[in-house]
């Protein structure tokens, strides 16, 4: 359990210092290139801010109407069936549909169940090993014009599927 | 997407609130919300903007480029109907390359040029080539190093160890990839 995680501590320094000296022996000003990065990712932030503001608010609404207790009920036989813990199912319904949603969704349980607690890590692992499938899709497919997408959905729904079932594994493991 | 289920989300619930009495919860919990946004999106600016620029730095240098010729023998594999060394080569490990670095924003745009260059070769205009689907396969994988967004969150959180899910990501994503590849590569064959 050290060993994984050191290697995920070392990971971000090691990246940012490897791509530092790459910069500094190719002799760019690295300073200005990392200012002019860093103000595309102030326009990031401004850009998911009114997502985040309306998905918070449907999120918040669907948590304290009661009626996510009401929905994971009812699939709860499945969920069992599958070992995926039931706090995780609006997560893994809402991942492969909208990004942002489920970014809302990721850290609505995060803190309702703690950051550090199983539940908070399984949901930090599926959001960053999974993508927003149908968005994928459907913006790479309509790009050229192609309506018929052929199997592609199902192998993509496949991957997500192992993704969530593996992310459960490595948590259940870690804790 | 959203046009559909955001509505459906708040109507739902503010019906079952009305009908269940939780209607007190419903009006505290839209105002805890805003802020909460505003608090998240305050605290994703930092880690947002820091990766950014770093981002930067690294799609300057020739890191990519090293990086693409490590890619090499595993993209003859994946995709043995590309040509190696070709125009359609280059730029799927391109968007390979940009979406192991997190940057998104380069990602996609590389991603539709080789796309549009795919349906140039592509025999049949109106249906996705067998590379086209497993190139989409590739970019649902979330092929990403730093998984940069979701520890912004956790260091916003007060995480006692944000970048702790690292290794676990890695583990996962590589599961879901292997999966999605083998799978494309069975019904590829299954559908010849």
């Amino acid at each position: 359990m050290k060993i994984i995680n050191y290697i995920s501590s070392a990971a971000m320094p090691i990246v940012i210092l490897v791509i530092l000296l790459y910069g500094l022996t190719e002799k760019k000003n690295v300073f200005d290139l990392f200012i002019d990065g860093a103000k595309k990712g102030l326009k990031i932030v401004i850009k998911i801010f009114p997502t985040l503001i309306g998905l918070f608010v449907a999120i918040g609404a669907l948590r304290s109407s009661g009626i996510i207790n009401l929905i994971i009920n009812l699939i709860m036989p499945l969920l069992n069936l599958l070992n995926i813990p039931s706090e995780i199912m609006p997560l893994a319904i809402l991942r492969p549909i909208s990004g942002s949603a489920s970014m809302a969704v990721a850290t609505d349980i995060m803190k309702n169940f703690g950051v550090d607690s199983t539940i908070g890590i399984l949901a930090s692992v599926i959001m960053g090993s999974t993508e927003t499938t149908l968005y994928t899709i459907a913006v790479y497919s309509s790009s050229v014009g192609i309506k018929n997408t052929r199997f592609v959905l199902w192998a993509a729904l496949a991957a997500d599927l192992a993704g969530i079932i593996a992310s459960v594994v490595i948590c259940r493991m870690m804790s | 997407m959203l046009n559909i289920i955001w509505p459906i989300f708040i109507i739902i619930s503010f019906i079952y609130a009305l009908l269940s009495g939780n209607i007190d919860n419903v009006n505290n919990s839209i105002f805890q919300s805003t802020s909460d946004a505003v608090k998240l999106s305050v605290d994703l600016l930092g880690t947002v903007c820091l990766w950014s620029g770093i981002m930067e730095i690294a799609s300057n240098t020739k890191v990519i480029v090293h990086l693409t010729d490590t890619l090499k023998p595993i993209l003859r594999k994946v995709f043995p109907e590309v040509k190696p060394d070709s125009q359609v080569q280059k730029e799927i490990s391109m968007n390979i390359i940009a979406n192991i670095l997190g940057l998104g924003n380069a990602a996609t745009p590389i991603g539709l040029k080789a796309m549009d260059t795919m349906q140039k070769e592509n025999k049949d205009k109106d249906k996705l080539s067998n590379s086209m689907i497993m190139f989409i396969i590739l970019n649902t994988a979330s092929l990403q190093l730093i998984p940069t967004t979701v520890i912004a969150i956790r260091n916003s959180l007060n995480s006692s160890n944000p970048t702790q899910i690292i290794f676990p990501v890695w583990v996962a994503t590589i599961i879901a990839a292997i999966t999605g590849v083998t799978v494309t590569k069975i019904l590829i064959k299954l559908n010849k």
